[in-house]
């Protein structure tokens, strides 16, 4: 039956069907995006209610000194990530990566609880030990411009 | 005064690739023979320069010579000598030069291996070659010089980072340059094409092989480097969609689009507009794929800034690089023309759609890697696209690939009838549902790895079915030799890489839907289970070794009550960059893997252990093993060789595509 389209219309329907493949694909993509992305807070933005409940987000910062606990099945943490400002309790049940180390920069995915208190199901330290995590790393200037912000107004 | 003489030789490199792309260009366009003839000289002798500095280098990696500021950075007197010399590419500076030194290798191969091409292309080909290598030695010599000194040397150097001790590092960044640049030489066929106007089914026999080795290359490389980081630091996964993978992934989707662009172009004769933009847009995202992962711009928007000149080159050049290519196609392509009509049922229109699809999902990996930096850049906060959006989108698309490529090869090219190909397909229908049903009602698993299952068992049905209809479709008594050689290497390629994506969509799909992972706290004598294992730590050990202090633990895995394997997990701290590395322990076999890695010694002698069973690892390797044994076996293709017995390649093409229509099509 394909054989008797003419030229034109042939090209017609090879135009459609690459425009239908194109939009399904944009379809896909623009729901994939809008469900997926995962938007990164720092503490301070924690605290302030800025992000969200029950959804997938990313919190960094630096793992506060002497805050990691094993819970006694040996294979739940948790520990204080702090951009200086304020701080977040994360809570996660897993092994923590190699260069995971209290006073160090830490990225934690997960989702914040009601009780504000961060559940992680991934932990994410760096290749490198010179290197501190992007996203921690501004956390802490955040941190520290929000410090300095309040200093001058005079608030606590 | 050896690290000076490396950074003559790349400046002297740098003054031969100048010529090599200038002269023999003009003299392609003004008919001057000299100048033309100076090509290969030229590019042999970048090549030639290029090499000399890359061994300076490797030199002063072996003798320690820290003076040199990449070699102190990278290295140290405890790395055992071989990883001394693989840390020449262990840092920004060094890769580069392993980059131009991967591009002077398929340059001089094309000066080998192009005796038969009119001289005008092959000139061309080289000075666009030329043109990349300048870019780059330029980006080497003036932002990122692996030769700079740094006086007084200091006693010792900082170490290769201990993730990078692993033979992994030996092949892996080699084979994947060898893709990433080889993708150059199928760009400089098609600039050279666009400049000349000329563009027919023998540009295509010509450029084929070299895109086919390219791309074979890049799996290989791709698969390395999942492999190591299935081992090394991922804890059991192999592919994590991110950024720096997806780097090379988007030249290999393109790749493969291009690949088969390229057989229509040559058989057809048609699509070759088509063919030339993939080129480019192959090497493009190799280009981006490079500079993504070497400029620092991936772990940070901010890195990029913190160079300037590195940042504000790299953005110039893949300017002047895809820009300037694009509007060369605009410029030339309609003189190059579409090429053949075909059907809307027809071999092209099937490779055109899964072009298209192959095309889109390379886009939308690109979207969700740039999209995040692009945000950043612009302020528009942080945000990261994870594996959940690559998986809701990427595997969709994939679909709709898989169907189709194991309909492709039983479809006729120019016009074909749907009725008689799906007649013809019905077992590999009948076996697809089979394996995708028994998966669901019998397995009892889950819809999604049935519907894996099943597009895993259509390709391999259909491609076995393929194998079998040319075998049998012979006069009675013919060899089975004589039989497998009615067709070429490039058609065995082409159904052993199908193979191939077969054994891996059934990897992928059984490891997704049916691993189990653990971790557990253990101390020595206890157990824990995954899957119907149970792994049992035995017993814990020191290990010591020129560069790392470590704990090395003993694992019997047993099924059943019977003892399946014992494991050795390791965990290392390597001394000079104070840096823990986890080191697992992986029972391969045909079925299933079995793994364990030591998290962490906690106060009371007890480790966190992570323990998995993962069934059907093994095919994901096989799968693209298999595929690049395809990619391999089709570039060897006889018709790719021996060609200077003095036949006009147009001359050779006519018969090919008569002989071609028969056997694929109307036969049966």
């Amino acid at each position: 039956m394909t054989g008797r389209l003419k030229p034109r219309h042939k090209r017609l329907v090879l135009l459609a069907g690459a425009l239908a493949a194109l939009g399904i694909a944009t379809l896909l993509v623009l729901s994939a995006f809008r469900k997926n992305l995962v938007f990164f807070f720092t503490p301070t933005q924690v605290l302030s209610g800025e992000a969200p409940h029950g959804r997938s987000l990313r919190i960094g910062g630096l793992v506060e000194t002497g805050t990691l606990r094993r819970q006694p099945d040996g294979v739940t943490v948790s520990f204080v990530v702090t951009d200086l400002a304020h701080a977040v309790t994360v809570n996660y049940r897993g092994i923590l990566p190699d260069l995971f180390k209290e006073g160090k920069g830490v990225v934690a995915q997960g989702r914040l609880g009601a009780d504000r208190v961060f559940v992680a199901d991934q932990v994410l330290a760096k290749h490198d030990e010179n290197y501190m995590p992007p996203d921690a790393a501004d956390a802490l200037k955040r941190g520290a411009a929000a410090i300095a912000a309040n200093a001058s107004k005079g608030t606590p | 005064m050896i690290p000076e003489l490396g950074n003559l030789a790349l400046v002297l490199a740098l003054c031969l690739a100048v010529l090599q792309a200038t002269l023999p260009l003009a003299g392609s366009l003004n008919g001057n023979g000299r100048w033309l003839a100076l090509a290969r000289t030229a590019a042999v002798g970048q090549a030639v320069f290029v090499t000399l500095a890359f061994a300076i280098l490797v030199h002063a990696f072996a003798v320690n010579d820290f003076s040199v500021a990449y070699v102190a950075a990278n290295s140290n007197t405890a790395l055992p000598l071989v990883y001394r010399i693989t840390a020449t590419w262990g840092g920004h500076e060094g890769s580069l030069l392993l980059w131009v030194q991967t591009l002077a290798l398929w340059t001089v191969a094309v000066v080998a291996f192009s005796g038969q091409l009119p001289r005008a292309t092959s000139a061309r080909v080289l000075a666009v070659m030329g043109l990349v290598a300048i870019g780059f030695l330029a980006f080497t010599l003036f932002t990122s010089n692996p030769f700079d000194r740094s006086l007084p040397a200091p006693p010792d150097g900082r170490d290769l980072n201990p993730l990078l001790q692993d033979v992994g590092m030996i092949v892996h960044p080699p084979l994947l340059y060898m893709g990433y640049v080889g993708f150059s030489v199928a760009f400089a066929f098609a600039i050279a094409a666009l400049i000349g106007g000329e563009l027919d089914a023998a540009w295509a026999r010509w450029a084929r092989p070299w895109t086919l080795v390219a791309w074979t290359f890049l799996t290989l490389g791709i698969f390395l480097g999942s492999f190591w980081a299935y081992y090394e630091l991922g804890w059991g996964g192999w592919w994590f969609w991110d950024a720096v993978e997806n780097a090379s992934f988007m030249p290999w989707l393109v790749g493969a689009a291009l690949i088969h662009s390229l057989a229509v172009t040559e058989k057809r004769g048609a699509f070759r507009n088509w063919t030339v933009l993939l080129a480019i847009l192959a090497f493009s995202l190799s280009l981006l794929g490079t500079f993504l992962v070497r400029s620092g711009v991936l772990t940070s928007v901010h890195a990029f800034a913190s160079d300037p000149r590195r940042g504000l080159f790299i953005l110039v050049f893949l300017a002047i690089v895809i820009g300037g290519s694009l509007a060369l196609f605009a410029w030339r392509a309609p003189a190059v023309g579409l090429g053949g009509r075909f059907a809307l049922f027809s071999r092209e229109s099937l490779l055109l759609v899964n072009n298209v699809l192959l095309l889109v999902a390379a886009a939308t990996v690109l979207l969700g890697t740039l999209y995040p930096l692009f945000l950043d850049a612009v302020g528009g906060g942080k945000i990261s696209v994870g594996p959940p959006y690559f998986e809701a989108v990427f595997v969709p698309l994939m679909v709709p690939v898989l169907l189709l490529a194991a309909v492709g090869p039983f479809v006729a090219w120019k016009s074909g009838s749907a009725r008689d190909v799906a007649l013809r397909l019905r077992p590999a229908a009948l076996f697809a549902a089979v394996s995708g049903a028994a998966a669901f009602l019998v397995a009892h698993l889950s819809p999604a790895v049935a519907v894996g299952l099943l597009l895993g068992a259509w390709t391999l049905g259909a491609t076995l079915q393929l194998v079998v209809r040319h075998l049998r479709h012979a006069p009675r008594g013919t060899p089975l030799v004589a039989r497998a050689s009615r067709q070429g290497a490039a058609w065995w390629g082409m159904v052993v890489a199908h193979a191939g994506v077969g054994i891996f969509v059934v990897g992928v799909t059984l490891v997704k839907g049916t691993e189990t992972a653990d971790d557990v706290s253990l101390r020595v004598g206890g157990s824990a289970r995954a899957g119907d294992y149970t792994f049992t730590f035995e017993a814990l050990e020191k290990v010591r070794a020129s560069n790392y202090v470590g704990a090395r633990a003993t694992f019997a895995v047993a099924h059943d009550g019977a003892p399946v394997a014992t494991l050795h997990p390791e965990k290392r701290y390597y001394t000079v960059q104070q840096m823990p590395t986890t080191e697992a322990a992986i029972d391969r076999g045909f079925a299933r893997d079995l793994y364990v890695a030591l998290g962490e010694a906690t106060r009371d002698g007890t480790w966190t252990v992570r323990i998995q069973h993962k069934p059907f690892m093994g095919w994901i390797w096989a799968g693209c093993l298999v595929i690049a044994a395809g990619g391999l076996l089709a570039a060897v293709d006889r018709r790719y060789r021996a060609r200077r017995v003095g036949v006009s390649d147009a001359v050779r093409a006519a018969p090919e595509i008569a002989i071609q229509v028969p056997t694929t099509s109307r036969s049966a």
